[in-house]
């Protein structure tokens, strides 16, 4: 039973401070029979810290967060999470180390209502057993409402008290984007993958997109990789951005030295021959 | 006006997680309760052994369909054979152990069709949509040639099929041909309710919303943890479970004695076609359906003759089905999603009239 009131989303195994690293990938490499999508790419991600990752379309970012979720899997190099050299998992196995992402087109639960959608992210939490469901007392309905207060506070935190029972597939564009958020961070994720968090939205909405992964990364401590095309956005946010172009590593480092960076400016602006 | 939930306020997630939370609601339900309990005062025998006993049966059997189609997005032509597996093991269950309860037997026979259905479920961890249902077609036609051919399955009966030995609970008959239909009624009608609730239940919890996490979006249910063979086999082994004690329910209190060709293509047809006229993902519309495809035509027959319509019994039972079929379209293209949508919309509507923009 007090599985439930253990601070989740850590093991106890292999917990990691903030300012060590929490992810580390090795020259990794990715193809997809002839197409290379990723080549021999190496940068890490440190806890705590707001890593964006960027560069111009199929530079291979999303490909880097399918390798980084178990979606995909590398043919060469290693990952390493929480200092260990993780063997080859399914997406799900990821998760349960503590992975959780939300999608550049919205992928939410259409048929579910907004609650249901951020319950859902509690999942790798529930643990009564089948005939305790079926019957809802006991463990399965201590548990529904223990985490329903969780859920609560997501709620809460990110603003979307008014559209708590609402089917998501009837909500604007803008609180779709939000609501993913909120059933990742449902989840207590040790490291929060955005696929670009604020595309297609307005200013307002980029705005207090931004200020919600703020946020999360100060109030939550979650550590939180991004990929996204807005540079003032990447600028603002990140602490460390890495610069992918065609599948290669260009540049690594903090946002004003990226953006003096030869190369990443050739990648974005072309060069003429 | 007198549907609103204006100032029922919930204190607590127990209250605002309840099945009805609407106060209304609560009462509309347990209405509709008192009045299945009553009913067999006022129906005749034909009305309780004809309508409503099948009505609740293949709502149940709809029920089944539901949870693998309609909340765990698995598309399925098989469930006549699912229903067929529990209707015989229950059969060979009640010969080989004729001194345990049969209710025991319908409940265990369920999970005969669990097993067909997890073992035939297997191919979804790779396949999805139409050729999905064609596998699980493959499994209603196995199935069907096992209960021909095999004839362990009806005790080598020379007529091929399966009679419901009379069996008693507490004293009192309920199989059989001797057995009345308001006790069978009264059976029936407990093991439909409590199994409805059950399954409820295990939808609004983690893993009916497992389910439908794999219907909406597989792949981000399986990046969120979802282990998609545990969702999708759980799926096939709940939903040929209900579809099983179903069938079982069938031969034992509706049909009394049974052949193979009962739980052919036809009747997997005739529940999908209740899932989807009721609704996908509706435990609700699961009755709609049921009642749709299983009254109506009943009531036709015999109310067009009642009106004063004169016409050859043939022609009324033609009439019929071309009404139905007329009315199958028209719903379809008013709605989808089925008649719980219908339903949805209606309570919407309710709720804000006589004000809509208030």
């Amino acid at each position: 039973m007090n599985v439930l009131v253990k601070p989740t989303g850590m093991q106890a195994d292999g917990e990691t401070a903030p300012g060590e690293v929490l992810l580390r990938i090795d020259s990794v490499s990715l193809s997809f029979g002839g197409v290379r999508a990723i080549t021999n790419i190496s940068f890490d991600i440190i806890k705590g810290e707001v890593r964006a990752i960027i560069g111009p379309n199929g530079a291979g970012k999303t490909s880097m967060l399918n390798v980084i979720n178990g979606f995909y899997h590398p043919q060469e190099g290693t990952i390493t999470w929480r200092g260990k050299v993780r063997r080859k998992m399914k997406p799900y196995e990821a998760a349960s180390h503590g992975i959780a992402r939300t999608f550049q087109n919205v992928a939410l639960f259409k048929g579910m209502t907004t609650l249901d959608n951020i319950m859902t992210g509690r999942g790798l939490k529930m643990h009564s057993g089948f005939l305790w469901q079926c019957l809802r007392v006991g463990p399965a309905l201590r548990e529904e409402i223990e985490h329903r207060r969780k859920v609560e506070e997501i709620i809460d935190f990110l603003e979307i008290q008014a559209i708590r029972k609402t089917p998501v597939g009837r909500l604007p564009y803008g609180l779709q984007k939000r609501v993913e958020l909120a059933r990742a961070l449902a989840m207590e994720p040790e490291l929060l993958l955005l696929d670009e968090p604020m595309a297609g939205m307005n200013l307002e909405e980029k705005e207090d997109m931004s200020r919600f992964i703020l946020d999360v990364n100060q109030q939550f401590g979650t550590t939180i990789a991004l990929i996204e095309h807005d540079m003032g956005v990447v600028m603002d946010l990140s602490d460390r951005v890495v610069v992918l172009d065609y599948g290669r590593k260009i540049a690594d480092g903090p946002p004003e030295e990226v953006q003096a960076n030869q190369d990443v400016i050739d990648a974005y602006l072309g060069v003429s021959h | 006006m007198f549907y609103r939930e204006a100032g029922q306020y919930k204190t607590t997630y127990a209250a605002d997680q309840q099945i009805f939370p609407i106060r209304q609601d609560r009462i509309g339900i347990g209405v509709i309760l008192v009045l299945a309990l009553l009913l067999p005062l006022v129906a005749s025998e034909f009305m309780l052994s004809a309508i409503a006993i099948p009505f609740l049966i293949l709502a149940l059997a709809t029920i089944g369909l539901n949870i693998l189609t309609g909340y765990a997005g698995q598309l399925s032509l098989g469930t006549g054979a699912f229903m067929g597996v529990g209707a015989y093991s229950c059969y060979k269950l009640v010969t080989i152990f004729p001194e345990v309860n049969v209710i025991v037997h319908i409940l265990l026979s369920g999970v005969f069709a669990a097993a067909a259905g997890v073992v035939f479920g297997l191919p979804s961890l790779r396949i999805k949509g139409l050729y999905l249902a064609v596998t699980t077609l493959a499994a209603q036609f196995f199935l069907e040639w096992c209960f021909i051919r095999i004839s362990w399955l009806y005790n080598y009966n020379a007529s091929g099929a399966i009679e419901v030995p009379g069996r008693e609970f507490f004293g009192t008959l309920i199989t059989g041909p001797a057995a009345g239909g308001t006790t069978r009624y009264y059976v029936v009608l407990a093991i439909v309710v409590v199994m409805t609730l059950l399954i409820k239940n295990l939808i609004r919890g983690r893993i009916g919303r497992q389910w439908m996490m794999i219907r909406d979006m597989d792949i981000a249910a399986e990046l969120m943890g979802v282990r998609p063979l545990v969702a999708k086999l759980s799926a096939f082994a709940v939903s040929s479970y209900v579809c099983g004690v179903a069938g079982a329910m069938f031969v034992f209190f509706y049909l009394g004695a049974s052949e193979p060709a009962v739980f052919s293509i036809t009747l997997s047809f005739q529940v999908l076609f209740m899932a989807i006229i009721g609704g996908l993902g509706s435990l609700v519309g699961s009755f709609f359906g049921a009642a749709f495809i299983w009254i109506l035509p009943i009531l036709l027959r015999v109310g067009l003759p009642a009106l004063g319509v004169d016409i050859a019994a043939e022609t009324v039972f033609q009439v019929a089905q071309m009404v139905i079929g007329a009315l199958i379209i028209f719903f379809l293209i008013v709605e989808p999603h089925g008649l719980a949508r219908l339903w949805a919309i209606g309570k919407e509507k309710l709720r804000v009239w006589p004000f809509p923009y208030a």
